[in-house]
């Protein structure tokens, strides 16, 4: 069952007290890791396996929190090694979601510090951004937060030395091999290079997440006069959720 | 309708509102939330004869007092050992009591615990958001943190007099100063004298606790590889130890995942009373397996399901209650 020749990687069960059953296919992030959680997420999505409260993919393993009272560990294990025999890798043609993005340095005032530290100019940290091939690998740390995998390497920049606090919604970072846009105030300790006025959480919309997981992300560049328009109509529709 | 006014006279920090809690999203970054005390909330509320989840106010040790306006409202504390003044009536057990006009009601804490609920007959006006007015304490949505002056309306509001008086409190919500954990899910990353350290000795519970979590103080657990392992799900309860070996149990408003090793995993049924501890209390962790987890959780759910029905129960007199205190003393022992 595996179309592109490569072996299956195997799964590692591992339970998590009373409730988790943590599926891990690989201790370091991969491609090929992150597929295979695509890959199980999918199968249980479109199964009946009894007790499933949810399933919480990541970037190498996914855990699966259970009603203990009507599954457990075992049982689990036996019917998700049973799912991932049957099921089908090959991924569905992933989903396309926009999001504009604004690198005017009163946002991307990181922009020059990285084109430094790459030793590039600005433009050109501006276009491998824009050519990064994006996929939503996982949420995490807050609601609507999500690490999306695919930054250039040429512009992948460390950490700074300490997170800067107050760092608004709708900023757009890249953090190593992953970039993010942000959907609340918080800290940050990676560099700020734009800003979208695309809303990513939008809880009163029925789907209140743009993206699932999985998905693939492009940026489309948009000048601050287009982006400030944009920032105004969403707040004036009542959605925003900064 | 019937509208009954409560105005917030003092509070401390940590007194938000909190439903059943905000579930199913954890794979978009969203936590659970809800309260500290589930078991206690939901004794609250059923009490008073309101849905086990209905909206509630969790009260920290900062205490909370609040007056009413205007309606009659009966209103349950429970959680923890908390002291609820009322009406010069003073009570040090886990009560429902009718708030009239002029009347004032705190919420202070007492003998043990961390944290209280305040349920009211009818339903709590609060904002909600993704589908619950539980407080999501990074962002502040849902219902939000309580602030002095605020005014809380009561829709519907009830008097129960019959269901005035104690709420029996189950053995099983007082913290044992013991928790049952299934280690894992990432004992590689530690060092083999971790796991023994963990549960050789008892840790004590420092005040670097909020609803996030508690850090601990205890014997260090050492990493074996201190760099870093991808961010993977968290959920209640995890044991997470960051690159100083210093381990934090994480509880309602955990982020959703992280990147630091757990050690060990609280059982479900413990959760809740371990949250009741309070700073410098000390917990010992006494490991098991998956399989005896599971079993534990199987006897657990029916006891708590019993004793919520028996507190759900309307119409409860005063012979009934003593019987049902005697019959749960009885079952303590």
């Amino acid at each position: 069952m595996t179309p592109g020749g490569s072996p299956a990687l195997v799964a590692r069960f591992v339970p998590v007290g009373d409730r988790g059953l943590l599926v891990e296919f690989a201790t370091v992030i991969s491609e090929a890791a992150n597929r295979a959680v695509l890959t199980l997420d999918k199968a249980l999505a479109g199964s009946s396996v009894v007790g499933i409260n949810e399933v919480v993919p990541a970037m190498t393993n996914a855990l699966i929190l259970f009603d203990p009272v009507l599954t457990d560990h075992v049982a689990l294990r036996i019917e998700i090694e049973r799912l991932l025999d049957a099921a089908d890798e090959s991924q569905p043609e992933p989903q396309i979601r926009r999001v504009q993005v604004c690198y005017d340095e009163s946002f991307g005032h990181d922009l020059s510090v990285v084109a430094t530290a790459c030793d590039m100019s600005v433009d050109a940290v501006i276009a491998a951004h824009l050519a990064g091939d994006y996929r939503v690998l996982m949420y995490g740390f807050a609601p609507g937060y999500a690490y999306l995998g695919g930054v250039d390497p040429t512009i992948q920049v460390p950490r700074k030395p300490a997170a800067i606090r107050g760092i608004p919604a709708g900023r757009v970072i890249i953090a190593g091999p992953q970039c993010i846009v942000t959907t609340f105030v918080m800290p940050a300790g990676w560099s700020v290079i734009g800003s979208s006025p695309t809303p990513i959480l939008d809880p009163a919309a029925e789907h209140p997440f743009l993206f699932d997981v999985g998905d693939r992300v492009v940026f489309e560049r948009i000048d601050l006069a287009s982006h400030d328009a944009a920032v105004a109509a969403v707040a004036a529709a009542g959605t925003d959720s900064s | 309708m019937t509208l009954a006014q409560l105005v917030v006279s003092t509070v401390g920090p940590l007194v938000s509102i909190q439903d059943a809690g905000r579930f199913g999203r954890l794979r978009f970054g969203v936590t659970d939330a809800g309260p500290m005390d589930r078991l206690a909330h939901a004794a609250a509320n059923l009490s008073i004869g309101n849905a086990r989840g209905a909206t509630a106010i969790e009260v920290s040790v900062g205490g909370v007092a609040l007056e009413c306006r205007s309606g009659s409202v009966t209103v349950a504390v429970a959680g923890g050992g908390f002291v609820v003044q009322h009406a010069s009536q003073t009570h040090t057990e886990w009560t429902a009591v009718t708030m009239r006009p002029g009347e004032r009601l705190a919420v202070r804490p007492g003998g043990w615990g961390s944290w209280a609920y305040i349920a009211v007959a009818g339903t709590l006006d609060a904002s909600m958001w993704l589908g619950s007015t539980s407080t999501h304490s990074a962002s502040g949505f849902g219902g939000g943190v309580l602030t002095a002056g605020q005014q809380l309306e009561i829709a519907d509001a009830r008097v129960e007099s019959d269901r005035e008086g104690e709420i029996p409190l189950p053995d099983f919500a007082r913290p044992p100063g013991r928790v049952r954990v299934v280690m894992g899910p990432q004992t590689q990353h530690f060092r083999d004298e971790a796991t023994a350290a963990f549960v050789g000795r008892p840790y004590e519970l420092t005040s670097a606790y909020d609803r996030m979590g508690v850090r601990l103080d205890g014997p260090a657990l050492p990493l074996r590889d201190v760099l870093s392992i991808p961010s993977e799900p968290i959920i209640r309860g995890s044991v997470q130890v960051a690159g100083d070996g210093v381990p934090t149990v994480l509880l309602a408003d955990h982020q959703t995942t992280g990147g630091y090793p757990k050690i060990a995993t609280v059982v479900s049924a413990d959760i809740d009373a371990f949250a009741q501890q309070r700073p410098g209390e000390m917990v010992a962790f006494d490991p098991i397996d998956a399989a005896t987890a599971i079993d534990i959780a199987r006897t657990t759910r029916p006891l708590v399901g019993d004793y919520l029905a028996t507190v759900a129960g309307a119409g409860r007199t005063l012979t009934h209650r003593l019987r049902l205190s005697n019959l749960i003393s009885e079952a303590q022992i």
